[in-house]
């Protein structure tokens, strides 16, 4: 279901902290900060987790000039069991909250509901993001980190990033959020949970399909369709579904996926980058960036997120996957 | 798209695992850990007071004592990348799965933790390889009562 919204809320800044490993990330100029600790100095991962996500709004704030009074709320969410690292943030940013979850779409869902709470004229400034850490999301949903197991070609690697964005009202200078999508829950019956990218790829398929269609717009439409965390093959599937239903090849070129370029050709992350920080740390560093620099106009971002746990792919169930998208417009 | 058609195109754009070049990489991994464990229960036979028969269970220490050092490095998972079931066959990969969740756990506490997680990997090795033994034992009794073989 598209929302289209009148009042346009804006992105008024970005803030994105990221771990060691990511310095290796082709998006690594854009982020705030990487710190070279991935526990943030703190005894656990989880800590850690918690930590960097303070930071990232910490930066925010700091970014934009206002303390967490001035924020009216905070929306996000991470990938651990109900979502401790996020909730105990909240706890020292001590702004109002709603935990969001939709997994990696957690970094779209949470600006779609920031929007519509601006909208209603409810909030002026609302922080929205997500964020993964890889140690605590590995060992939630995989086998501990130092386990010697052999990963596939098509796993994908959860990065450790947090990004967050201020969203407020319209401001013509700031990039802003014209529309959102939605996205249902499709399940194509996959159930390999070391090859994420193919759940996912017809969620995003079917998210972008109605966006488009809802807002009766081409594919040429948009300067850059960029998808959260498809990974390669993820990506090449994708590509192949909306081949088939009749997108020219040439289009397809303004379709990217910052999962498959997060880590560059790097094979030692196999099919890319995954993870609710890999989507949240390129949309809200890169692309901001780049739409207030003018380089893009017109960008649809289209989070995915694989609604699984270990428990349900142990119990033999298939993986449902959603997509939620915005299209952000510079003027 | 329908369903099938998504797993075709699925199934033709997923590269297929590189079946020979991994079972060549398990081959040598897993024979280089083998070697230097026949090393090790050599170096017990020479310099200890230990025989063939009684060599076993002092290798198998070193060799989960070398796999803890390895692990605890974060070197075992990249062999273990690299030799897959090379790396995870031999007792080695026994004690990397031991000592991962030992690690991994610590920070819940010494008995909830630790003790709780410690065979979360390594138990269904445990107990599918005590009852696998079990059978074993009882086909071979069976066998020597019948006279077919002998101890």
């Amino acid at each position: 279901m598209v929302i289209v919204f009148q009042s346009k809320p804006s992105f008024l800044a970005g803030g994105v902290v990221a771990g060691p490993l990511e310095k290796r990330s082709v998006f690594s100029q854009y982020f705030d900060t990487i710190y070279d600790d991935e526990r943030w100095k703190m005894e656990t991962n989880e800590q850690g987790h918690r930590k960097m996500i303070q930071e990232a709004c910490e930066i925010l704030m700091k970014k934009s000039g206002v303390n967490n009074l001035e924020i009216d709320f905070f929306l996000g969410g991470d990938l651990v069991n109900q979502m401790t690292p996020t909730n105990f943030a909240a706890r020292e940013l001590a702004i109002s909250f709603i935990g969001l979850f939709s997994a990696c779409a957690t970094s779209v869902s949470s600006v779609i509901v920031a929007s519509l709470l601006t909208e209603l004229g409810a909030s002026n400034l609302s922080i929205a993001g997500a964020s993964s850490q890889h140690n605590a999301i590995e060992r939630q949903f995989r086998y501990p980190v130092n386990y010697g197991a052999q990963k596939p070609q098509t796993a994908q690697w959860t990065v450790t990033a947090a990004g967050f964005a201020l969203i407020g009202k319209h401001r013509e200078e700031c990039p802003c959020i014209e529309a959102a999508t939605i996205g249902k829950v499709i399940d194509y019956g996959m159930d390999d949970p070391f090859h994420m990218g193919a759940a996912m790829a017809p969620a995003a398929f079917q998210t972008i399909q109605s966006h488009l269609e809802q807002r009766n717009q081409q594919f040429y439409n948009y300067d850059l369709i960029l998808t959260g965390d498809l990974g390669q093959l993820g990506l090449k599937l994708l590509k192949g579904m909306l081949v088939e239903n009749g997108v020219k090849k040439e289009e397809l070129t303004l379709l990217r996926d910052a999962g498959a370029e997060f880590y560059g050709q790097d094979e030692a992350f196999q099919s890319g980058a995954s993870g609710a920080g890999c989507s949240a740390a390129v949309f809200f560093s890169y692309i901001i960036q780049q739409l207030r620099a003018g380089s893009y106009k017109r960008v649809l971002l289209v989070a995915t997120g694989a609604l699984l746990s270990p428990l349900s792919y142990q119990q033999g169930e298939t993986i449902p996957c959603t997509a939620h998208a915005i299209e952000i417009t510079m003027k | 798209m329908e369903k099938e058609q998504y797993q075709q195109l699925e199934q033709s754009v997923t590269p297929k695992p590189p079946y020979f070049k991994n079972a060549a990489k398990a081959f040598f991994v897993g024979g280089i850990i083998c070697t230097i464990g026949q090393a090790v229960s050599l170096f017990y036979i020479i310099f200890f007071d230990f025989t063939e028969a009684t060599a076993g269970n002092p290798t198998v220490s070193t060799m989960v004592f070398f796999a803890m050092i390895l692990t605890g490095f974060g070197l075992y998972k990249r062999i273990g990348q690299f030799g897959g079931a090379g790396s995870a066959v031999p007792v080695t990969g026994f004690g990397n799965a031991v000592i991962s969740a030992a690690i991994e756990h610590k920070s819940e506490g010494l008995v909830l933790g630790v003790g709780g997680n410690l065979f979360k990997l390594a138990g269904s090795v445990v107990l599918f390889g005590v009852v696998s033994a079990f059978f074993v034992a009882l086909i071979k009794y069976i066998l020597v009562t019948l006279g077919v073989v002998s101890w």
